[in-house]
């Protein structure tokens, strides 16, 4: 017993080596993995905080029962004026897998193309995937601009 | 002079070595006779279902032409939102045989697709997979998935409406994954959106990772397949001993054969059916009516418009992702879960369950296919 404790197995010891060894290869390994896993996640730019914009762009430009995609915030935007002439707004990314929607005057609702997600002019889920509402925008007229803020 | 004479001198009487010629001098230092002697030894088996042993040579062939045509394209093409477009358009409208080059990488890349789904199917049905190839199953299958990689990334480069909004889904879809979703996405995209950082991912993506990865995924696809030698199947193996062919050269001139037809309906398909190009894409623009991937994505798509929005509390593009996933991990697992095949049992169950998903995949093709009920006005 005694002299097990003075003179461990070389098996052991060989063993404790081998750990070592290993160790310090896997976090050599880690201390260059971790810079190039940090480097693949983009950085989080400073997203445009923008909570309203004016735009180039007088109401006479909307007519009844049309509507355009304008940039917000460097996303897209559906502004529509309903054949009853109210104006709207609704954050243009469908909820569903994130493509960009459109107005549909022979309609008068909201249609995405791309697996055809259909919301009435109050941005709600009418048929389709989406699974929520547009996000509401506010459109207000101040003189001849148009202005948007988000809701 | 007298370093050169020293340092000579060192070195074994020439004279005494037998003189070789220059081939007799290549063909040695470099081993080949070895290789001849492996080469004349690799047999391929004759009998009824020979013909789809052509398939895996016929997907080798169909990449090197990728990998030739892309380089091509690489010498004009230029990976930024504001070029990429116009760049593509100079080689299909300026560049000598631009349109040719870039014709055939597009109809090659579907081809190849094509080739090697069907060489997975067909190893699937001749139960291929059995031990102890399990390992060659798993590889080609990961190749697989690799070429819908190059599909998916290779699909954004023109930077055409199209293939913006299908990279938008595309990206959006791994972003369902409960928990690393967001992440995955948002390191596809190189952001939050799909930009021109995305682009230049996608680039990358396409022509320096998914290469590598491919170079040695299909080195330990071909060395296995060399060293396993080819799988005969059970109905065959039961009747006893069969016949076999030299590959060298017997299989491989028919392979040349096969080839050569492949380039010929590349050519055709190239002239009489050149790429279109399309849009260039404009991230204000609403997604255009029509809109849908390339045929091989077409079944998940499809599947994901079916899905409402939740089913039992959880969002339905999340149960899609996830039965994607899962369908995708059992056929990887394949050769593990159909531990019959390995002892010579039929496993009828497993030819049932996929005869089922290749079905379902072609209905799901065909409804997308169909023109859209509901048109954009």
């Amino acid at each position: 017993m005694q002299k097990d404790i003075a003179e461990p197995a070389p098996d052991s010891r060989r063993r404790w080596l081998s750990y070592l060894l290993g160790g310090s290869l896997g976090a050599t390994l880690v201390s260059f993995l971790y810079p190039v896993l940090r480097f693949v996640v983009p950085p989080r730019t400073s997203e445009p905080s923008l909570s309203e914009i004016d735009l180039e762009l007088k109401p006479s430009d909307i007519p009844p029962n049309s509507g355009r995609i304008v940039p917000f915030a460097g996303k897209p935007v559906l502004l529509f004026r309903t054949a009853a002439g109210e104006l709207k707004a609704f954050g243009g990314t469908c909820t569903h897998l994130a493509c960009t929607v459109q107005y549909r005057p022979a309609r008068s609702d909201i249609w995405c193309a791309c697996h055809d997600g259909v919301y009435d002019a109050n941005g709600t889920t009418i048929s389709g995937p989406p699974p929520r509402p547009l996000t509401r925008i506010e459109v207000n007229v101040r003189g001849d601009k148009i202005v948007l803020r988000r809701a | 002079m007298s370093e050169a004479t020293r340092s000579s001198s060192a070195v074994p009487d020439p004279a005494a070595a037998p003189r070789l010629s220059l081939g007799e001098w290549v063909r040695d230092r470099l081993g080949l006779q070895d290789l001849a002697r492996l080469a004349s030894k690799k047999e391929v088996p004759i009998h009824r279902h020979t013909i789809f042993y052509y398939l895996g040579g016929m997907a080798l062939f169909l990449f090197c032409v990728q990998v030739a045509t892309g380089i091509l394209l690489l010498l004009y093409y230029r990976p930024s939102a504001t070029e990429a477009f116009e760049s593509v358009q100079y080689i299909m409208a300026e560049v000598p045989f631009g349109w040719l080059i870039r014709s055939i990488h597009s109809w090659g890349a579907n081809l190849f697709v094509g080739a090697v789904v069907l060489h997975l199917v067909s190893v699937f049905f001749l139960k291929a997979y059995r031990a102890p190839r399990e390992m060659t199953w798993i590889s080609g299958v990961f190749l697989l998935f690799l070429s819908l990689g190059f599909g998916f990334s290779g699909y954004l480069l023109p930077w055409n409406e199209l293939s913006y909004f299908a990279t938008k889904v595309g990206t959006d879809v791994p972003a369902q994954i409960p928990g690393i979703g967001p992440l995955l996405s948002r390191i596809l995209r190189g952001g939050s959106d799909v930009t021109g950082a995305t682009l230049s991912r996608f680039y990358g993506i396409h022509v320096a990772i998914l290469p590598a990865v491919s170079t040695l995924a299909l080195g330990l696809h071909l060395l296995l397949v060399q060293k396993k030698g080819m799988s005969v199947p059970p109905s065959v193996e039961r009747k006893g001993a069969t016949r076999s062919m030299r590959f060298v050269p017997d299989f491989l001139l028919r392979d040349m054969i096969g080839w050569l037809i492949a380039v010929g309906l590349l050519a055709a398909l190239a002239a009489f059916f050149p790429w279109e190009l399309g849009r260039k894409a404009d991230p204000f623009a609403p997604a255009p009516a029509g809109i849908r991937p390339e045929w091989y994505f077409l079944s998940m798509f499809q599947a994901l418009k079916y899905l409402p929005a939740e089913i039992a509390g959880v969002p339905g593009e999340t149960l899609g992702v996830l039965g994607f996933s899962l369908l995708a991990a059992v056929i990887v697992a394949v050769p593990l879960l159909d531990r019959g095949a390995s002892r010579g049992k039929p496993s009828r169950l497993w030819d049932v369950l996929a005869v089922l998903v290749l079905i379902g995949a072609a209905v799901l093709t065909v409804l997308a296919l169909m023109p859209p009920g509901k048109a954009a006005s």
